[in-house]
């Protein structure tokens, strides 16, 4: 198994590996940690005629800290989070969901832009970005522009990405003292694809609930009737939640079989219950 | 083909490659170090790995091209290692292989989970193994393995109260 052949570009910055990529229309792509892209390259699932390593470029390195928010560079690696080598905006929620991404040998090289930009179905960072309520900074020929991640994500392996777009990294916004998460996930075995991943995050101080379910047949999404029913109950009921995970799973999964929807109920509670015992 | 350069095994290295080379195919087709073993060549067994830069990686999923100037270290250049020398008595001891081809990625990941978990207890170590394949011995030996060498290698931490820690 090995990838078809391609012509590969390392640019030394930013400005040119977006002119390159834009100049590729559609056959050039991106390459930051490829540990999922060159898997499908492997297996000859897609087919790219320009890799352009965007591994180098010390601008998707760059993090950034002020008092309301945590940017963090695309280029930053899954253990990286884990090990807490870059500021941590989420209390700790960053880090338990890195901790469980595929491999540590996968997590020493995968990248949070990289996660988000392909945009897989079962991906932990598109969930996890959109549950605390992430703004994806993105960098093209035109300049640049953010959108929020749950709107950059569009279905799957889909983002909003124009040709010649690379994204620079993450603004999060920092959760207060009161702030409590919860994280779930259903895998055949740790490491694997989740079957199911939920994250929940209640901000606090007034702020809405966030709820993102990813292991969709789809992309990662929100879950508003969840969201809604945390806002107005101090106490779980069981029956209620799970009727309020009906009522999204219709729009957000609408083909899962019982087996898939048995799952998503599942890591919804539990992730609800641990967000409410923090 | 393009020119890269590596520290190889301590060694500095130019190789000519193509684009689409992965470094497991340079290591053992380029520079002769069939130590490191090609399983799934897609992610899955954890055979190939090997260290890039001193991180844990598997040489399936990376590219040749993108380690231009950086430093490898495969199973060979682990002679003389004394943690790895420890470790590998060990999985001797232990009879953590049998049919050895899972074991050049073992040995690889052993020495990356104890460097950083001083003190792993049988959780953490199943946890952290769950991306290498072993399908001779049902992992009961390469686990005690690790242990011992853990053990050994930091008494003062396995003299402590073990911690409940997250895998």
């Amino acid at each position: 198994m090995k990838p078809a052949p391609f012509a590969y570009a390392r640019p030394a910055d930013l400005a040119a590996a977006t002119t390159l990529l834009a100049q590729g229309d559609g056959a050039a792509m991106a390459i930051s940690g490829g540990q999922s892209l060159l898997v499908l390259m492997s297996l000859r699932l897609t087919a790219i005629e320009t890799l352009v390593d965007l591994s180098r470029l010390p601008d998707l390195k760059r993090v950034e800290e002020t008092a309301t928010e945590v940017f963090l560079g695309a280029a930053t690696t899954h253990a990286m989070v884990e090990d807490g080598r870059v500021p941590d905006p989420s209390r700790g929620l960053m880090a338990q969901v890195a901790a469980k991404i595929a491999y540590r040998a996968v997590r020493n090289l995968g990248t949070l832009g990289g996660s988000v930009a392909l945009a897989d179905p079962s991906a932990d960072w598109p969930a996890c970005l959109m549950a605390l309520n992430a703004q994806a900074v993105i960098v093209g020929p035109d300049g640049a522009r953010r959108e929020a991640v749950e709107a950059f994500v569009r279905g799957p392996y889909e983002t909003s990405l124009a040709a010649g777009e690379v994204i620079a990294g993450f603004a999060i916004p920092r959760l207060g003292p009161g702030a409590r998460w919860g994280v779930a996930k259903v895998a055949r075995k740790s490491g694997a694809f989740a079957d199911s991943l939920a994250i929940v995050v209640e901000p606090g101080e007034g702020a809405p609930a966030r709820v993102a379910l990813a292991g969709t047949s789809s992309h990662a999404q929100l879950l508003p009737h969840v969201a809604a029913y945390l806002g107005g109950a101090p106490e779980i009921d069981p029956a209620a939640l799970r009727a309020a995970v009906r009522a999204d799973l219709t729009q957000v999964d609408p083909d899962a079989d019982p087996y898939r929807l048995r799952c998503h109920g599942a890591t919804v509670l539990k992730a609800v219950m641990e967000a409410r015992a923090s | 083909m393009m020119s890269i350069t590596l520290m190889l095994n301590g060694e500095e290295t130019v190789q000519s490659v193509e684009p689409r080379a992965i470094l497991a195919d340079l290591l053992r087709e380029g520079c002769g170090l069939t130590g490191t073993h090609l399983g799934c060549e897609h992610g899955a067994c954890g055979a190939c790995t090997v260290a890039l830069d001193g991180m844990a990686v598997r040489a399936c999923v990376v590219l040749a091209v993108m380690c231009d100037g950086r430093t490898v270290e495969t199973i060979e250049g682990t002679r003389g290692d004394p943690v790895m020398d420890v470790i590998r008595r060990h999985f001797h001891e232990h009879h953590a292989l049998q049919c050895g081809f899972c074991t050049p990625g073992m040995l690889m990941m052993a020495r990356d989970i104890i460097a950083r978990h001083p003190c792993p207890d049988e959780a953490l170590i199943r946890a952290q193994l769950s991306g290498q394949v072993c399908r001779c011995t049902g992992y009961m030996g390469i686990v005690a393995a690790i242990r011992a060498a853990a053990a050994e290698l930091h008494p003062e931490a396995a003299a402590r109260p073990t911690l409940t820690r997250n895998a």
